[in-house]
């Protein structure tokens, strides 16, 4: 018995080598050497070749005409993740819901409220929702082409360019990247 | 498309059962095989370095208590390491040490594969300690918990009084499962997008100029082994929601196989270690008839969505998309609940405390059972543990001696499996009622009315079941939830897995008694139904007045 408390002290040690700072530090090495782009947070440039932000990671934007993203309660700050947690019986979601509605009357008054998806209104998991559905992205085309002076048929068509289809074409979902989506935005409006 | 890709990831899962299930028989049985030229030597050098002299079988109670000493060992070490990681290396935020019943709930947390936390890896973990600390006991807690299993099926399957020799199983668990799967998901999660890298926090100007801080590190390395040993605990705070644990729809599949093939394929390990597999696929069957139930319940509840939401006046036809990500939707989101929950997993990718009352019912109601499918070695030890119970029921009920795999079952093993089944509600229970009774308890809930009801009762079920997952509103990292919710991951760990160890080094010792016209066949069809009746007989009977004062009474008045 005694030599198995002596075996269970130094098989802890030897795992605590081997699964705990091992295996992290070699899979780290191999990342680095082999996929340094994906390992290092898929970093997006803009086309002066400065890091603007992550590709997965959403942003906030202030400027109407830019696409909004999903709800986020910690205004997408990276360096935190997560959500109100409202569950469904909850007075605050309904005020807040409520509130990002009327928000979007005064904003977009062109687009019927019935359009409007509810993904638009609802605070994603991790709060940093990189993503918006199509439907997300094409009730905005109305707003953002009168604050910009881009034609409909251009927003559509830019949309339709950025949305990701399924992966393998089978699964999640289809999706817009909004800060992909936004630079290409960008461009076109310095044209 | 959203049944179809769900349809996919549940037939690549039945087809990995058999070629997988084969594997780890093969890796515990202890019968020579091909791969030991390969990891043989490798375990030698390990068996050398531990001073593991000689591998002679062990009793039951010689197993359980150097299971529990390796297990005390890990926690001591990892105990200290948090409370100092501040002077550590690999501290690039400059992250301070964890607080006393922080770092005790913690612990607790990660040595019982439970990983309910009570903190946000972002803004409390070293990178130190998420490697050397949380990396290391989600492996050691998976590879414990994995021998356990393997030892009471030994127990039950075989004659002597040996189960096995834990080091061996314990090492083995190590080298030829986890270690290699990890460094192979690892780098397929890389692959898709998937961060590991040792900078710190990044710092860059937004599009509009502004500055955002965006926290990095190694999270591939975590992410693998954090599902295929059905740990859960997440790198940062959102856990699989977060974009860098869980970047797209493949690796939501990846991490869902990763975390549900092996304890779908230990039924069939147990009925090869039985010499018939007919009895894996009875209790596979029986598994997988649970599950399915309650994905449908999720799945159709989530699409349905919030009528509150619906009542708007938007267009709601996606489904209740609070708390979930766009990249996910509501098939990928549900399939994954469904999976985390049932393999006691506790990772999640969209928020529970935010799905529809009947959808959060599901999680709830899985932890409960303990027993679909479940986390690495427990499930199967619940499952069998039932099937024994079923065979004693059923087997009084017609009039037939209750004898499970030709052994008869003796008092001894009853009162054993009472504990063991008993302890479970008395420990979520229990602590429910006492939380409700004191300010410290009840002040925490963040969802008044009966959510509020349901965000306690989860966070004791998935303490008990070491699932991890959490109605996170709850506001829990207090002392009082440290400490409770950490001596329930305990009892929940501990009292059953010793208790069903104990059974099987009672059967071990039994004599066989040959089958007769008179014996309850437990390999058939009906055994299926008996083995699900008995689970959803003690689950409701436990659990019933609970659901409903939580999540039924909230769907009832959602209206």
């Amino acid at each position: 018995m005694k030599n198995n408390v002596f075996v269970a002290i130094r098989a802890s040690i030897v795992f605590i080598v081997l699964c705990g700072i091992l295996y992290p530090l070699a899979c780290t090495g191999l990342a680095q050497l082999f996929m340094p782009s994906q390992a290092n947070g898929s970093l997006v440039h803009n086309a002066e070749g400065e890091v603007i932000g992550s590709a997965l990671i959403g942003q906030q934007y202030d400027n109407p005409a830019y696409f909004q993203g999903r709800v986020s309660s910690i205004d997408y700050n990276g360096a935190g993740s997560g959500s109100n947690n409202y569950g469904p019986s909850n007075p605050e979601l309904l005020q807040r819901t409520k509130d990002s509605i009327e928000a979007w009357k005064t904003a977009n008054p062109d687009v019927p409220v019935s359009e409007l998806p509810i993904a638009l209104v609802t605070n994603s998991g991790s709060g940093l929702d990189p993503h918006i559905t199509p439907a997300s992205a094409e009730v905005q085309i109305p707003r953002i082409s009168k604050l910009t002076g881009l034609s409909q048929q251009q927003l559509h068509e830019l949309v339709e360019e950025q949305t990701e289809g399924r992966d393998l074409g089978l699964f999640g979902e289809p999706r817009v990247n909004v800060l992909e989506l936004n630079l290409k935005l960008q461009a076109m409006m310095t044209q | 498309m959203g049944i179809v890709q769900i349809a996919v990831v549940l037939v690549v899962l039945v087809l990995l059962v058999k070629p997988l299930g084969t594997y780890v028989y093969n890796v515990f049985s202890n019968e020579p095989n091909r791969t030991d030229r390969i990891f043989g030597p490798v375990e030698r050098w390990i068996y050398r370095l531990i001073g593991l002299r000689n591998r002679e079988g062990m009793t039951w109670k010689k197993y359980a208590i150097t299971l529990l000493l390796t297990n005390a060992a890990l926690a001591f070490i990892s105990y200290l390491i948090l409370r100092i990681q501040s002077i550590l290396p690999l501290n690039p935020n400059g992250v301070g040490a964890m607080e006393e019943t922080l770092s005790f709930n913690t612990v607790i947390s990660f040595i019982t594969n439970t990983n309910l936390q009570h903190y946000s890896g972002e803004s409390s973990l070293s990178y130190f300690s998420q490697m050397a600390v949380i990396m290391m006991m989600m492996f050691t807690s998976a590879a414990t918990g994995f021998s356990a299993a393997i030892a009471f099926v030994r127990g039950i399957t075989s004659r002597g009084n040996s189960l096995g020799n834990f080091f061996e199983d314990f090492v083995k668990a190590h080298t030829r499962i986890f270690l290699p799967a990890a460094i192979v998901v690892t780098m397929i999660l890389v692959g898709l997008d998937v961060p590991q890298t040792l900078q710190s926090t990044l710092t860059v100007t937004t599009l509009e100029g502004a500055m955002q801080n965006i926290a990095i590190g190694p999270v591939a390395s975590l992410e693998s082994i954090k599902h295929l040993g059905t740990n859960g605990g997440g790198f940062f705070g959102a856990n699989s929601s977060h974009p860098f644990e869980n970047p797209n729809g493949l690796t939501n599949v990846i991490e869902i196989l990763s975390m549900w093939a092996l304890p779908a394929s230990l039924p069939y390990v147990y009925g090869r270690f039985a010499r018939n597999r007919k009895q894996g696929w009875v209790v596979y069957s029986a598994m997988m008839a649970l599950f399915l139930v309650f994905l449908a319940t999720v799945y159709t509840s989530e699409l349905h969505g919030n009528p509150v939401m619906n009542s708007l006046g938007i267009d709601a036809s996606q489904g209740s998309m609070e708390g979930k990500e766009v990249r996910f939707g509501i098939p990928q989101s549900a399939l994954f609940t469904a999976v985390t929950t049932a393999a006691t997993t506790g990772t999640v990718n969209n928020m529970h405390d935010t799905l529809t009352p009947l959808g959060g019912l599901v999680p709830l109601a899985q932890m409960m059972l303990n027993c679909v499918f479940g986390g690495k070695g427990a499930g199967l030890m619940n499952m069998l543990m039932y099937a024994i119970l079923g065979v004693f029921i059923a087997g009084l009920m017609v009039g037939r001696t209750p004898e499970f795999l030709g052994r008869k079952i003796e008092p001894r093993e009853m009162k054993l499996i009472a504990i063991a089944i008993l302890i479970h509600p008395l420990i979520i229970l229990g602590p429910t009622a006492i939380a409700f009774l004191t300010d410290l308890g009840s002040g925490a809930i963040s969802n008044a009315g009966f959510h509020g009801i349901s965000q306690v009762l989860y966070e004791y079920t998935s303490s008990a079941a070491n699932n991890g997952s959490g109605f996170e509103g709850l506001a829990d990292n207090t002392s009082f939830w440290n400490i409770t919710t950490g001596l329930v991951m305990l009892l929940g760990r501990y009292v059953s897995m010793i208790a069903m160890l104990a059974v099987a080094g009672s059967f071990v010792r039994k004599q066989w008694v040959p089958e007769t016209i008179g014996t309850l066949k437990t390999d058939n069809r009906w055994f299926v139904g008996i083995l699900v009746g008995t689970v959803l007989i003690i689950g409701a009977l436990t659990f019933l007045p609970a659901i409903a004062l939580g999540p039924i009474a909230e769907h009832l008045t959602l209206g």
